[in-house]
C-alpha cells in the first residue's frame, strides 16, 4: 500500500499519484532570481510577497523560499518574509519549502511554519552524526525534507553515487530514526550540461537512470531536483532554456520524478516545440550523438528572444483598435492576449463594468449570433467563453472596489441555477449548456453533481433565482426531476423550470414532471436550444406567450398518449414467456472459461486503448453531427470537427503520456443457469453444483410478435437448468476516470471550461474503448471462445462478433439496480475504484459495467414497454413492492400506475 | 527506531485497554463551576496573596500589583478543595479523564497577573490535585481507572498572526519564547503526575508545534514519554482555525507528534463541529477526541445547551463511529457530563484504521 505524503499549508495537500508532479516555485529563491534578490536587499518586502502570490496564481503547488545570499542577514529576512506570506491567505495555502544550505537558516524559516512544510536540504556532506542530528529536528518541527544526493566526499555526479549516498540516507533515516519515508523527498543534483565539457554530456541521463532506480528501490519516497540548473549554459536564451526544460522534465517525470523547483509559469508544452529544435534539444538531454552540443549550438540563436512555438497565425490583428482585438479574440478563441486587452479596454472606460457590457458583451453577442446562425459550433462558443471568462475574472477585482463605491452591479440577462439531479454524476451536457448561457449574459450558479432537491431550491431562494435548470443522464434521475418538481410545488415556487439530459424527453416532460409544477416546465432539448428558451423565459413580453405554448403543446403530448391506439397492444406475460428465444439446448456446449473467477486490471496502458476509440459519440457530445472519420470533411461541420478532433488529438497524447488518467478495471466469470426469466450464478467451488452466489433478474418483450420472431429476455442465452449444461456468465465493470479530479480543477481554475469538458468526454471516450477492448479480450483471451478472432474497429463498432455485453440501465436489461448485484459480484469498488450512487449511476462518470454473454446467438434488443403483469412478477422476484418495481422501471410501463 | 518507552507504561497499558474496548468520557467545563462559588478578589487571592503578589521577592517588583480575581488557575494554591471539588463532581458523573487546571498556567499568560514566576508551581500543584482525585475515585471503582490529563492552553498569544494590522510581519510572541514557556509548564504537569499531556484549544496551529516540540525534547532529555492529545478549535463556521487552516491541514501539521488522539473542542457547539471531527475520523490513525462548547453563547455570552440535548447530538456522533473521547468544553456541566456519558454507553468506540488504510485514506 503506498503511503502518501501530507503537507499543509492553510490548505492541505496531499502528494497522489494522480498529481504526478509537483511544481515548486522557484522564484521566491535570491540565488535563482536576481529581481528578488534586489526586492530583499533593497527590503521591498511588499513587492517580494507579489512575487510569491504570482508563482501561487500560476499553479506553483509549494513555493521555495531561499535567502543565501552574503550581503543579506539570511536568518532574518527568512523569518520575516516567511511571517508576512503567512498572513497572505492566497499564498499561505500552499505548504512552504525551507530553502538553505544554512541550518541556522532552515531553523529559522521552520519556526515560523504552521502547516507541515518542506526543508531544502538535508545531507551527508558533515557526516552522518550531523545528518541525524538535522533529520531528528525536522522530525520534532513536523516537516518532510529533501535529502541531497552530497556525502562526505562531495556531490554525487554519476548514476552510481546518486543510488548510492540516497540508499544509505534512506536506511540511517529509517533505521535510526522513525523518519516516515514518504517524507522523504531525494534530490540526485540536477548539473549544466552541454557546457562544452565532455564530462558533464552525461548529467541529465544520470539524473534520469538515478531517478528510475530511486523510485524502483523507494517507492514512497519522492524525486525532485531545481531544473533550471540544467540549461545553465544557455542563459540569456530562454526559448532554448525552456525547451530543454520541457524536454528534461519530460524523460525525468517518466523515469519517476515527481516534484521539481521549476518556474511555474513559463514550462512549454512539449508538442510546442518547435520540431527542429526539440530534437537536438533532446539529443543533447540524452547524450544521443557526440556532436550534440555543438549542433544545438548551430541554431540556438534562431530562437534567441523569440517562443519556442513556431508562428503561423498572422498577427495582423493585434494592430487593430482594442474593441476589434477583444471581438477578434472573443469570436476565435484566442486567449493569449485576453488579459492585457481587457486592462487597455478598461484604461479607456469610466466604469470597469462598462467593458464588460460593452465591448466583450459585444463580442459574445456576435459569438452567439454565429451560433445561433449555425456558422459556429458549440467547440467554438465553449473557447470563446474561455476567453470571455478570463477577461471577467481579470476585471472582477476592479468592479467589485466600484462596487463598494457607487453600490451599482451589473446587469445580467437573468439568474439561473443549474443542477445534475441526486443520484448522478454526469455533468457534460450541463456544463455544456451553462457556457453556452454564460455567454449569453446569464448568470449561472452551478451546483455541480448528485445534488438533493432541497439544495437546489434553497440555492434558487437564497440566489433569488430567475429558473432552475435540472440534468441528469441515467433514468432513475428522470423520477428524481420529478419529484424536484414536486418540491417546487409544494414550497410554493414561482420560478420556471428546465429539464434537459440525455434521457430526458418531451415525452416524459409533459408525462411525468410539468404536470407537478404549475409555474411552467419546459424541456430543453440541446445546449443549442438553452439560449432561446432561456431569453424567452426572462423577457416580459414574451414568457406569457411562450409558457402558454409549452402548456398547450404538453397537455397535446398527453392527450395523444392517452389516446394511443390500440395498436401497440402488448402480449400478456405468459404468452411472451411461452414464445422465447429457442436453441437446441441438449445439443448445445457452453465454452468454458479460460480464466474462470475474478481478473483485475489495475493502471492499464491507455496508448492500448486508444485505437479502440469510437469517435462518433464524442462529437455528438458536441453536438455535432455526423459519423467519425466523414464528419472531418462534412460540408457544413467538418473544419469545426476537424479542430476540435485536433485539440482532442493534442489532450489525448498528454493523457497519455503524463497519465492523467488511471484504467482500471475488473472482469468475473461464473457458473450460471437459466431459471425462467432469471440467471442464476453460483460460486466456482468446492461442491459441482457450486453455492448460489446470487440470481439475476431480467425482463422479456412483451411487444406482439409474428410466431418467428422470439420475445426476447436476456436469461434465454443461458443454458436453463434443467438441461444440466455447464454454462458461465460474466461480468465487468470498467473506469478510465480516476485521477480525473486534479485536472479537471486545474482548468477550472484556470476559467477554462473547454479543456474541462474536452477531459471529461474523452475519459468518457476513453471508459467506452477500455470496455471495448477488453470485451474482445475476453473472447479471445480470459473466456477465449473465439481465439483467432480478427475484427478492425469498425467491426467492433458494427459488434460483428460473438457474445454480448450488455449495460444494466440500458435497453436489454434497463433495471439500474441490478448494478448492485454486479458490483458484489465483481467486488467492484475494491477492486476499480467506481462506486455506485443512490440513484446507481458510477463513479467516475467515465466508467462502463454490464455482463458478459457468450452464446453465438445472443444478440443485443430493446424490452421496450412491459406490461402490469411483468412489472408485478419482476416485483415478487426482486421482493419489491408494486410501488417500488414501477418507480424504478417507470421509463418501462405500458401504464399509467396509480 | 527507537521510539522513547512510556514513562508510566502500566498507566498506558490500561488506557489503550479501555480506548479499545469503550468510548472514554472526559471532564467538562472549569470556568463554569468556578463561577458558581462567587469568588471575589480575596477569595482568588486566599491566605498566601492577601498582602501582596506573594512571599517572593518578585512581589517588590510591583508594589502596585494588579487584581488577581479571574485568574482560575491561581485557586490551584489559593483554593485546592474547590479545585478538587470540581474534580469529584466529574468523576461522580462518570469521566474517565480529567483536566487539570492548568489551561492558563504558562509563563506568558499569567504574566497578565504578574505571576510568571508561579508557572512550574501552577502546574505541578495542578497535576497533584488531579491526581489525587483520580487515584481516589480508582480506588472506589477499580474497574473503571481514571486518568489525569496535564492540559496545556494556547497562551494569550499567537506565533503566526500579527496583533498589528498595519504590519502583518510582526510577532509579539516566538516559537523559541513559546517553547521555553510550554517546556516549563510541562515539565511540571509531568513531575505532578499526569498520565497524558493534552494540548488543546488550539487557534494557531504554530502555537501547537512550539508545545509539540517542547514536549518531544523533554522526552528525549528524560529518556521517556507520556501520550500526547491534540485538541484544535474550529473558530467560527467558516470551517477554519484562527490561524486560517482547515480541519484536514491542521491534522497535517501535528500529526508528526504521534499523538495518541487528535480531535476539537471550545468555540463551537456539537453540531457545528461534525463536519470536521467527521475529517478527522476518516483520516487520523490516532483516536478521535472532541469536547465541544455548550451550544454557542446566547446574547448574554451564556452557554445554555442542555445536557439532553447535548448528549442527543453527541450520541449521533457516537453511532456514527466519530468517536474515542468525549466531554464537555465551556458551559458544560457534570449534569452534561453524566448526560453524555449515558447517551455513549454501550455505543463502540470508532475502530483505528489499520496503519495502511489511514495511509490511503
Amino acid at each position: 500500500m503506498v503511503r502518501h505524503t501530507r503537507l499543509s499549508g492553510l490548505e492541505p495537500l496531499v502528494l497522489t499519484p494522480e498529481l504526478l508532479f509537483i511544481n515548486v516555485g522557484e522564484r521566491t529563491n535570491v540565488t535563482g532570481s536576481a529581481q528578488f534578490k534586489k526586492l530583499i536587499k533593497e527590503e521591498r518586502y511588499d513587492e517580494a510577497v507579489e512575487v510569491a502570490r504570482q508563482q501561487v496564481e500560476n499553479g506553483a503547488q509549494v513555493i521555495d523560499i531561499n535567502m543565501d545570499e552574503g550581503l543579506i542577514d539570511s536568518e532574518a529576512a527568512m523569518t520575516r518574509f516567511v511571517n508576512l506570506i503567512s498572513s497572505e491567505p492566497d499564498i499561505a495555502r500552499v505548504p512552504f519549502m525551507i530553502d538553505s544550505s544554512k541550518w541556522t537558516v532552515i531553523e529559522a524559516g521552520l519556526r515560523c511554519l504552521q502547516g507541515k512544510g518542506i526543508v531544502n536540504s538535508i545531507s551527508m556532506k558533515e557526516g552522518e552524526a550531523q545528518f541525524l542530528e538535522h533529520a531528528r529536528k525536522v522530525q520534532q518541527y513536523g516537516a518532510a525534507a529533501v535529502v541531497m544526493a552530497f556525502d562526505e566526499q562531495g556531490q554525487a555526479d554519476t548514476c552510481a553515487r546518486k543510488v548510492d549516498i540516497c540508499t544509505r540516507a534512506h536506511e540511517l533515516l529509517t533505521r535510526e530514526l522513525d523518519f516516515r519515508p514518504e517524507d522523504i523527498i531525494f534530490d540526485p543534483n540536477i548539473f549544466a550540461i552541454a557546457t562544452g565539457i565532455e564530462e558533464h554530456n552525461n548529467y541529465a541521463v544520470d539524473f534520469i537512470e538515478a531517478t528510475r532506480e530511486l523510485k524502483r528501490r523507494f517507492p514512497d519516497c519522492h524525486i525532485s531536483g531545481g531544473v533550471s540548473n540544467v540549461s545553465f549554459s544557455f542563459r540569456g536564451n530562454n526559448v532554448v532554456r525552456e525547451a530543454i526544460h520541457s524536454v528534461f522534465l519530460y524523460h525525468a517525470i517518466r523515469a519517476g520524478m515527481d516534484m521539481g523547483i521549476v518556474n511555474a509559469g513559463a514550462l512549454t508544452i512539449m508538442d510546442d516545440i518547435d520540431p527542429a529544435l526539440r530534437e537536438r534539444v533532446e539529443d543533447v538531454v540524452l547524450n544521443r550523438r557526440e556532436d550534440a552540443t555543438e549542433r544545438l549550438l548551430e541554431i540556438a540563436d534562431n530562437y534567441r528572444g523569440k517562443r519556442g512555438a513556431a508562428v503561423v497565425e498572422t498577427l495582423a490583428w493585434r494592430e487593430q483598435p482594442v474593441r476589434a482585438r477583444l471581438s477578434h479574440a472573443l469570436v476565435h478563441g484566442i486567449d493569449q492576449y485576453v488579459v492585457e486587452d481587457t486592462e487597455e479596454a478598461r484604461q479607456l472606460s469610466t466604469r470597469p463594468l462598462d467593458v464588460i457590457e460593452g465591448p466583450l458583451m459585444d463580442g459574445m453577442n456576435v459569438v452567439g449570433d454565429l451560433f445561433g446562425a449555425g456558422k459556429m459550433f458549440l467547440p467554438q462558443v465553449v473557447k470563446s467563453a474561455r476567453v470571455m471568462k478570463k477577461a471577467v475574472a481579470y476585471l472582477l477585482p476592479y468592479i467589485e472596489e466600484e462596487k463598494l463605491r457607487t453600490g451599482e452591479t451589473s446587469k445580467n440577462n437573468g439568474k439561473i441555477i443549474m443542477a445534475t439531479v441526486k443520484g448522478d454524476v454526469h455533468d457534460i451536457g450541463k456544463n455544456i449548456v451553462g457556457v453556452v448561457l454564460r455567454c449569453n449574459n446569464f448568470e449561472v450558479i452551478d451546483l455541480g453533481v448528485m445534488v438533493p432537491a432541497q439544495k437546489i431550491l434553497e440555492a434558487a431562494i437564497a440566489e433569488n433565482a430567475d429558473m432552475i435548470g435540472l440534468s441528469g443522464l441515467i433514468t432513475p434521475s428522470l423520477e428524481e426531476m420529478s419529484q424536484v418538481a414536486r418540491e417546487m410545488q409544494r414550497q410554493n415556487f414561482h420560478i420556471p423550470l428546465l429539464i434537459g439530459g440525455a434521457t430526458t424527453s418531451r415525452a416524459h416532460t409533459a408525462l411525468k414532471i410539468e404536470p407537478h409544477y404549475k409555474a411552467g416546465t419546459v424541456w430543453v432539448k440541446d445546449a443549442s436550444r438553452a439560449v432561446g428558451v432561456a431569453q424567452s423565459l426572462v423577457s416580459k413580453e414574451l414568457v406569457e406567450d411562450f409558457l402558454t405554448k409549452v402548456r398547450a403543446d404538453y397537455a397535446d403530448v398527453r392527450e395523444r398518449h392517452r389516446n394511443r391506439g390500440p395498436g401497440k397492444q402488448l402480449v400478456s406475460l405468459a404468452k411472451a414467456r411461452a414464445q422465447p428465444f429457442r436453441c437446441d439446448w441438449a445439443a448445445y456446449q457452453p465454452p468454458q472459461p479460460q480464466a474462470p473467477g475474478l481478473s483485475v486490471f489495475d493502471d492499464y496502458d491507455l496508448a492500448t486503448l486508444r485505437p479502440y476509440i469510437d469517435w462518433t459519440p464524442f462529437f455528438q457530445t458536441w453536438e455535432l453531427a455526423g459519423h467519425y472519420p466523414a464528419i472531418l470533411t462534412d460540408a457544413v461541420v467538418g473544419r469545426q470537427a476537424s479542430e476540435l478532433f485536433q485539440d482532442a488529438q493534442a489532450m489525448l497524447e498528454r493523457i497519455i503520456a503524463e497519465r492523467w488518467l488511471t484504467a482500471r478495471a475488473v472482469i468475473g466469470f461464473w457458473p450460471a443457469a437459466g431459471v425462467g426469466d432469471d440467471v442464476e450464478v453460483y460460486s466456482l467451488l468446492p461442491s459441482a453444483e457450486g453455492k448460489l452466489l446470487a440470481t439475476l433478474h431480467s425482463l422479456r418483450q412483451q411487444a406482439d410478435k409474428p410466431p418467428e420472431r422470439p420475445n426476447l429476455c436476456l436469461a434465454d442465452f443461458i443454458a436453463p437448468k434443467e438441461f444440466n449444461k455447464p454454462d458461465w456468465i460474466g461480468g465487468f465493470a470498467v473506469t478510465a476516470g480516476i485521477g480525473i479530479e486534479p485536472h479537471l480543477a486545474r482548468f477550472e481554475a484556470d476559467y477554462d471550461d473547454y479543456s474541462a469538458i474536452l477531459l471529461k468526454a474523452l475519459a468518457d471516450r476513453l471508459a467506452e474503448a477500455f470496455a471495448e477492448h477488453l470485451h474482445e479480450r475476453v473472447r479471445r483471451e480470459f473466456w477465449g471462445y473465439a481465439p483467432d478472432e480478427a475484427l478492425d474497429n469498425d467491426a467492433l463498432v458494427a459488434e460483428q462478433y460473438r457474445g454480448i455485453r450488455p449495460a444494466p440501465g440500458y435497453p436489454a436489461c434497463p433495471d439500474h439496480t441490478e448494478k448492485t448485484t454486479l458490483f458484489a459480484l465483481l467486488d467492484a469498488t475494491a477492486h476499480t475504484g467506481i462506486t455506485l450512487t443512490e440513484g446507481f449511476a458510477m463513479y467516475p462518470a467515465a466508467a462502463v459495467s454490464g455482463w458478459y454473454y457468450a452464446h453465438p446467438d445472443s444478440q443485443y434488443f430493446v424490452v421496450g414497454r412491459i406490461g402490469k403483469d411483468q412489472v408485478e412478477d419482476y416485483a415478487r422476484r426482486k421482493g419489491w413492492t408494486l410501488a417500488e418495481a414501477e418507480r424504478w422501471l417507470s421509463s418501462q410501463l405500458d401504464y399509467d400506475p396509480e | 527506531m527507537k521510539t522513547l518507552p512510556w514513562l508510566h507504561p502500566e498507566r498506558v497499558a490500561l488506557l489503550e485497554q479501555a480506548l479499545r474496548q469503550r468510548i472514554l468520557i472526559l471532564d467538562g467545563g472549569m470556568g463554569t463551576m468556578l463561577q458558581g462559588h462567587e469568588l471575589d478578589e480575596s477569595g482568588f487571592r486566599g491566605e498566601r496573596f492577601a498582602h501582596g503578589h506573594d512571599g517572593h521577592a518578585h512581589a517588590h517588583e510591583h508594589p502596585g500589583g494588579c487584581d488577581l480575581k479571574g485568574n482560575n488557575d491561581l485557586l490551584t494554591l489559593t483554593q485546592p478543595a474547590i479545585i478538587r471539588g470540581v474534580h469529584d463532581a466529574y468523576l461522580d458523573a462518570g469521566a474517565d479523564l480529567i483536566e487539570t487546571n492548568t489551561f492558563n498556567s504558562t509563563r506568558v499568560s499569567q504574566a497578565d497577573y504578574q505571576l510568571q514566576h508561579l508557572a512550574h508551581e501552577l502546574n505541578l500543584a495542578g497535576a497533584r490535585v488531579a491526581r489525587a482525585a483520580c487515584d481516589a475515585m480508582s480506588a472506589k471503582t477499580p474497574q473503571q481507572p481514571r486518568f489525569v490529563i496535564g492540559v496545556l492552553g494556547p497562551t494569550s498569544r499567537t506565533a503566526s498572526l500579527s496583533p498589528d494590522v498595519n504590519d502583518p510581519g510582526y510577532r509579539n510572541i516566538t516559537f523559541v519564547e513559546l517553547v521555553d514557556n510550554y517546556t516549563e509548564s510541562a515539565s511540571g504537569l509531568i513531575d505532578g503526575g499526569a498520565d497524558v499531556i493534552m494540548v488543546e484549544t488550539i487557534f494557531d496551529t504554530l502555537n501547537a508545534k512550539a508545545a509539540l516540540y517542547a514536549l518531544s525534547e523533554l522526552f528525549h532529555q528524560r529518556g521517556a514519554r507520556l501520550p500526547l492529545m491534540i485538541s484544535g478549535t474550529i473558530t467560527d463556521r467558516s470551517g477554519r482555525t484562527l490561524s486560517g487552516q482547515t480541519a484536514e491541514a491542521f491534522y497535517y501539521s501535528v500529526r508528526h507528534a504521534r499523538p495518541l488522539s487528535v480531535g476539537f473542542n471550545c468555540a463551537l457547539g456539537a453540531e457545528d463541529l461534525r463536519p470536521h471531527l467527521q475529517t478527522l475520523a476518516n483520516l487520523a490513525e490516532s483516536y478521535v477526541s472532541t469536547h465541544p462548547n455548550a451550544g454557542l453563547p446566547n446574547a448574554f455570552g451564556e452557554y445554555d445547551e442542555t445536557p439532553e440535548h447535548m448528549a442527543g447530538t453527541i450520541g449521533g456522533f457516537a453511532r456514527d463511529g466519530l468517536l474515542n473521547l468525549v466531554g464537555g468544553c465551556c458551559g458544560t456541566t457534570p449534569a452534561h457530563i453524566r448526560a453524555i456519558a449515558e447517551a455513549v454507553r454501550g455505543v463502540a468506540p470508532r475502530a483505528l484504521p489499520a496503519a495502511d488504510q489511514a495511509e490511503a485514506a
